[in-house]
C-alpha cells in the first residue's frame, strides 16, 4: 500500500467516527471531553456553534453518531452522545457569553427565509453575524415548523425549543408569523438578494384508494396534521380503540401522543418486516414499554364502516422472502385476512413534499420526485438566488441533515451575494496539536473506562402517560453524565507515527490492548488485511500504512478497534509515536 | 503514565485449544523503560505459552536480580512466581523442581544475574540439566545501576557512557553447550518471528534449554557504537536456521526438500522441523555447534537460532532417579511404607 497521507484532513476527520458521520459534523469527542470536565458551558458553546440546537437534538436526534461510535466496536453499546447534547444543555450556566455580535452597520444584502424551521433558523444565524438582514415567513405563529408541530412535548418540552429558537430570532430576525406564501412570485418580486426555502415536507400520505376511505372520513387522521391538531388543542382526547399504520418516528408519536390523549388501546401496525421499521429503535422501545403492540407484515385492505361509522380495518397478514440479492419480496401469507376493530385510524404512512407556491411560470427546474432541481453541493435551484434545504431540498430525513443543509445554504448565499463562485468553498478549519504534557503525560484524559452505558433515568410511568406535557426522560444529572462523558474513546486525539525515528522495537505492538499495531512487508490492502496481528475485516476503518522503515518493514495500524489510550506512545522509547488532538471545525459562512 | 492497561482486547481474537485467552498469559503493566527488549521478550513468552495452551496455573517463574528478573511481574500473572536473590535464580529453580516436577519451570536471568554474580549457579544448573527453561535477557550491561559494561559486553562496544569496553565478553551459548545444556538457542527480542517458536521447543524438551535473549538496554545501551543495540544486532545477526515447532497434537503437513532439512523429535513426542541449513549440519553435534559459533563470531557475525539441541537428554530427576510424583501429592502411605518395606530395604543391605 501506499503510504497513508495523514496530511490530508480527511483521514484524521474519518477516525472520529461519530464526527464524520454527522452532517453536521459535530465535534463530538471535544464536547463530551468537556462535559467530563465540567465544563457544560463550553460544551454547549462547541455544539451551539455547529449544530445550532444543542437542547432540541439533545432530545430528538436521529444519532447518525450512535451506531458510528467505535465503542459499538469495542464493546456493545455506544457513548450516549444524544443523552449528553442534552446534559450541556440543562446544566449550563450562561448560554449568552458566546452569541455573536451582530453588526449595527448592515451590509445591505436582504434574504428571505420561506419556512421557519432548523434549516431556515440555521441559515439565518449564520448569515446574521455577517451584517445580513433577514426576512423569514412562516404559517404558523411561531418559529420551529416540524419541530414544533409534530415532535410531542413528552419527547421536547415547548420551553426549550421556543428557547433554541428564541435564540435565533433574537439576533435580529425579522419574522412575518402567520403568513402563508401562497406564490412564490411575490417573494421574488421583491428585491431579496437570495431566497432560501425550507418549507419542509409538509403533506402526510395518505390511503385515497382504499375501500372505505371515504366513508370513514371522520375518523381517519393524517399522522402530521393529527399531531399538530393536537399541539393546538383542536384535538383533546382520542377514542378507547385506536389503529396507528406505519413504522416511522411519527407513527411513535402518534401512538404514544393517543395514550395520552385518554385512548385505551392503541395498535401500530407496519406493513414490512419489523427490521425495516424507519422508526429509531429507542423511539420504538418506548412506544412498547408503554404497552403498546407494533404488529409488522400486515398490509392494511380495507377501512371498515358500518352505519356510516368506522368499526376497523381488516389487513392481510403477509410474508417477507428475501433473493439470492437480498432483495426483499412483500407477498400475501396463506391465510384469510384478519380484522382489527378500532373507533379511530392514524395514517403515518410517509411524507411528501409539496411546493404548490412554486408556480410552473417561474420557470423553476423541479426533477420526476416534484423536488427542485439542486446543486447538490450549492443548494442552488435553476433559478440562482433561490436556494433550498432540510426537507424541501432531497425529501424528508431528519433534523440534523436539516441544519447541515442550512449551513451549506448559508456559505453559497454569502459566496452568491458577492459575486463569487460557489464551488471555491472554504476549507474545514483543521488543527492537529500534540497532548503530551511530559514523558508520559498526556493532556487529555487517557484511560479507558469499563462501564456499560448509562441509562436515562424517566418520570414514573403512570405519571406521564396521564400528561402529555409532561417530558418522559429525565436527562442525565451531572455525576452520571461524567460518567458517560469518561466512556468516550476520545478519537480525535490521532496516534500520529513518525517513521524517521522508529528503532523497531515492537513495544507498542506489545502494549497495544487492541493488537492493532503491526510491524510487516508491504502488500496490497487485501494481502495485508489477511496478515495483519487481529482479524482487520472491518473495509470501512482504514489502515494507518508508514513509508517503508531500516529492515524494509511497514508499520500498520489497523484504525478499527483502537482505543485512543495512548499506550503506543507511552511505551515508544523514540516518541516515533504520538498522541495528536485533530480539531476538525466545519467552515461556516464568512469564513475565509 | 497509565498505569493500567485498558480491560478491551480485540474481540475477534479467539482462544487456544486450552480455552484461554491471550490476555489470560498477560500480567502487570511493565515499570521498564519505553522501549526496553525485555517488554518484547516478555510478549514473545506470552506469545508462547498462549500458543502452546500451556494452563497458566501450571507454570513457576522464576528470576533474580535486576531489570530483567523484574519481568516475572509482567507476564503470566496467574502463574507462580519466585523473585529470589541476586544470582540465585538456579537455586531456588533447583528447589521447586526437586519438589515439584510437573510444572513449566521458566527462569528469567540477565546478563549480569548470569554471567557475573551467578556464573556458579548457572554452571551447575547447565552441568545437572535441571529441567529449567533458561532465560537470559542480555542487554551486555547493567542496566539497573546506569549502564556500567555486564560480562557480556563485546570487546570495545560502546554505550552511552563513551567509553569502550575493556575485556573480552564472556559467551553464554557456547558455555552452555560445554557445561552440559541440552537445548541452547539464541533470540533476538526484536524479532519474535524467531524467538516464540525457540521459546515453544525449549518448553517442550526435558532438560535445561538455554536461551540467549539479546534484549537491547534502549536507554543505556543502544548507541550507535554498541554491539547489543537494535540496530547492531539486525545488521549482524546470523540466523542458523529457520523452524516449526509442531506441538504434539498436530498433524505435520509440511515437507521440506531433503538435505535442507532436519526433524527432532521431542521428548514429549512434538518436533522441531529445521529448514533453509546448511546442508550436513546436525543441530543435535555439539561440537559442530560450538565451531559453527566460533567461526561466525570470527566474521563479525552474531549466531542466533537453535544452536544445539539433544532430543534424548536426561533431566536431574532421571539422573538421580528421584520421586515420579510431585512431593505435594505424597500421602503417609508414601512417606512411610511400613516395617515390611523397611525390613525389605535392610535385607537387600545384608
Amino acid at each position: 500500500m501506499q503510504p497513508t497521507d495523514i496530511n490530508d484532513p480527511e483521514y484524521f476527520h474519518k477516525v472520529i467516527d461519530c464526527q464524520y458521520a454527522c452532517p453536521a459534523h459535530t465535534p463530538v469527542p471535544e464536547y463530551i471531553r468537556q462535559i467530563s470536565l465540567g465544563h457544560y458551558d463550553e460544551a454547549f458553546r462547541i455544539n451551539w456553534l455547529s449544530n445550532v440546537f444543542p437542547g432540541i437534538l439533545g432530545r430528538i436526534c436521529d444519532r447518525p453518531c450512535e451506531p458510528a461510535c467505535r465503542r459499538t466496536r469495542v464493546e456493545e453499546t455506544p457513548v450516549a452522545i444524544c443523552r449528553l447534547k442534552r446534559a450541556c444543555s440543562d446544566h449550563r450556566l450562561d448560554d449568552s457569553a458566546f452569541l455573536p455580535e451582530i453588526p449595527a452597520q448592515k451590509n445591505g444584502r436582504r434574504i428571505a427565509l420561506i419556512g421557519g424551521g432548523p434549516a431556515s433558523l440555521t441559515v439565518a444565524r449564520d448569515l446574521l453575524p455577517l451584517g445580513y438582514s433577514v426576512d423569514l415567513y412562516d404559517d404558523q405563529a411561531r418559529a420551529g415548523g416540524f419541530v414544533r408541530t409534530q415532535v410531542p412535548s413528552f419527547r421536547l418540552p415547548e420551553r426549550v425549543l421556543n428557547e433554541e429558537v428564541d435564540r435565533i430570532l433574537g439576533l435580529g430576525v425579522s419574522c412575518h408569523f402567520n403568513h402563508y406564501i401562497d406564490d412564490l412570485g411575490t417573494i421574488l418580486a421583491q428585491d431579496y438578494d437570495a431566497i432560501f426555502v425550507g418549507t419542509g415536507a409538509p403533506r402526510g400520505r395518505d390511503l385515497p384508494d382504499l375501500p372505505g376511505r371515504q366513508e370513514g372520513d371522520g375518523a381517519i387522521f393524517i399522522g402530521i396534521d393529527w399531531l399538530a391538531g393536537v399541539l393546538y388543542r383542536h384535538i383533546v382526547s382520542a377514542p378507547p380503540r385506536l389503529l396507528v399504520l406505519g413504522g416511522g418516528n411519527t407513527a411513535m408519536d402518534c401512538c404514544r401522543t393517543a395514550k395520552r390523549l385518554g385512548a385505551e388501546e392503541v395498535t401500530v401496525l407496519v406493513r414490512s418486516p419489523r427490521a425495516e421499521m424507519k422508526a429509531s429503535p429507542w423511539e420504538i422501545e418506548d412506544a412498547e414499554a408503554e404497552g403498546i403492540p407494533i404488529i409488522d407484515n400486515h398490509n392494511p385492505l380495507a377501512f371498515v364502516v358500518e352505519n356510516g361509522r368506522l368499526v376497523g380495518m381488516r389487513f392481510q397478514p403477509m410474508v417477507a422472502s428475501y433473493d439470492d440479492q437480498g432483495v426483499r419480496r412483500l407477498e400475501p401469507a396463506p391465510v384469510e385476512p384478519v380484522f382489527f376493530p378500532c373507533d379511530q385510524v392514524i395514517l403515518a404512512v410517509g411524507q411528501q413534499n409539496a411546493f404548490p407556491f412554486i408556480g410552473a411560470e417561474l420557470g423553476i427546474r423541479m426533477n420526476r420526485h416534484g423536488l427542485p432541481e439542486l446543486d447538490p453541493v450549492t443548494l442552488q435551484s435553476s433559478l440562482p438566488r433561490l436556494f433550498f434545504g432540510g426537507d424541501a431540498a432531497f425529501g424528508p430525513k431528519n433534523v440534523i441533515t436539516a441544519v447541515a443543509h442550512g449551513h451549506q445554504a448559508a456559505i453559497s448565499i454569502d459566496l452568491f451575494c458577492q459575486g463569487r463562485d460557489l464551488h471555491q468553498r472554504p476549507a474545514p478549519g483543521v488543527n492537529l496539536v500534540s497532548q503530551k504534557l511530559d514523558m508520559q503525560e498526556w493532556l487529555y484524559d487517557s484511560g479507558v473506562s469499563a462501564d456499560k452505558r448509562h441509562l436515562v433515568p424517566t418520570v414514573d410511568r403512570v405519571k406521564s402517560l396521564k400528561d402529555r406535557l409532561i417530558e418522559v426522560e429525565l436527562g442525565f444529572d451531572r455525576p452520571t453524565a461524567h460518567h458517560e462523558a469518561m466512556r468516550c474513546l476520545n478519537c480525535d486525539v490521532q496516534t500520529v507515527f513518525d517513521h524517521s525515528t522508529c528503532i523497531e522495537c515492537d513495544s507498542c505492538v506489545d502494549i497495544c490492548p487492541e493488537s492493532c499495531i503491526n510491524f510487516t512487508d508491504n502488500g496490497d490492502e487485501d494481502d495485508l488485511r489477511q496478515r495483519l496481528l487481529a482479524p482487520a475485516d472491518n473495509l470501512d476503518q482504514a489502515l494507518y500504512v508508514s513509508v517503508p522503515l531500516a529492515t524494509g518493514r511497514v508499520m500498520v495500524k489497523d484504525e478499527n478497534l483502537c482505543l485512543h489510550c495512548g499506550l503506543c506512545a507511552e511505551r515508544c522509547p523514540t516518541a516515533s509515536w504520538g498522541m495528536f488532538k485533530f480539531t476538525y471545525n466545519i467552515p461556516l459562512a464568512g469564513r475565509k | 503514565m497509565s498505569d493500567r492497561k485498558p480491560e478491551f482486547r480485540h474481540p475477534k481474537l479467539t482462544s487456544n485449544a486450552g480455552g484461554y485467552s491471550r490476555r489470560d498469559y498477560e500480567g502487570a503493566m511493565s515499570t521498564l523503560c519505553a522501549g526496553c527488549g525485555h517488554d518484547s521478550t516478555t510478549a514473545a513468552i506470552i506469545q508462547a505459552c498462549f500458543e502452546l495452551s500451556v494452563p497458566p496455573h501450571r507454570v513457576a517463574k522464576i528470576s533474580g536480580i535486576g531489570c530483567s528478573s523484574k519481568t516475572p511481574a509482567y507476564f503470566l500473572g496467574k502463574s507462580h512466581g519466585f523473585n529470589s536473590v541476586h544470582g540465585r535464580m538456579p537455586s531456588v529453580a533447583t528447589g521447586a523442581n526437586m519438589a515439584n516436577r510437573d510444572l513449566l519451570y521458566i527462569g528469567i536471568s540477565g546478563d549480569g544475574d548470569t554471567a557475573s554474580i551467578g556464573m556458579g549457579q548457572f554452571g551447575h544448573a547447565l552441568r545437572r540439566n535441571l529441567n529449567l527453561n533458561y532465560i537470559c535477557m542480555n542487554n551486555g550491561c547493567y542496566g539497573l545501576t546506569k549502564g556500567q559494561d555486564s560480562a557480556t559486553a563485546d570487546l570495545g562496544s560502546i554505550g552511552k557512557r563513551g567509553a569502550p569496553n575493556l575485556y573480552n565478553s564472556i559467551d553464554l551459548c557456547e558455555l552452555a553447550i560445554e557445561l552440559g545444556a541440552s537445548y541452547v538457542a539464541r533470540g533476538f527480542s526484536g524479532d519474535k518471528a524467531q524467538l516464540v517458536p525457540l521459546f515453544k521447543g525449549a518448553f517442550a524438551h526435558n532438560g535445561l534449554a538455554f536461551i540467549d535473549v539479546i534484549s537491547p538496554c534502549v536507554t543505556f545501551n543502544n548507541t550507535n557504537t554498541s554491539t547489543k543495540s537494535y540496530h547492531y544486532v539486525r545488521e549482524h545477526s546470523e540466523a542458523t536456521n529457520t523452524f516449526d515447532f509442531v506441538p504434539l497434537q498436530q498433524e505435520i503437513l509440511t515437507h521440506y526438500q531433503e538435505g535442507s532439512s532436519q526433524e527432532i523429535t521431542m521428548h514429549d513426542g512434538s518436533m522441531i522441523l529445521l529448514h533453509k541449513g546448511e546442508p550436513g549440519r546436525d543441530v543435535t553435534n555439539r561440537l559442530q555447534a560450538v565451531t559453527r559459533l566460533e567461526a561466525e563470531k570470527e566474521r563479525g557475525r552474531l549466531l542466533t537460532g537453535l544452536l544445539y539441541v539433544n532430543p534424548a537428554s536426561r533431566d536431574t530427576h532421571d539422573i538421580i532417579n528421584s520421586c515420579q510424583r510431585p512431593l505435594n501429592s505424597l500421602v503417609d502411605a508414601d512417606l512411610c511404607p511400613g516395617n515390611a518395606a523397611l525390613q525389605e530395604l535392610n535385607a537387600t543391605f545384608r
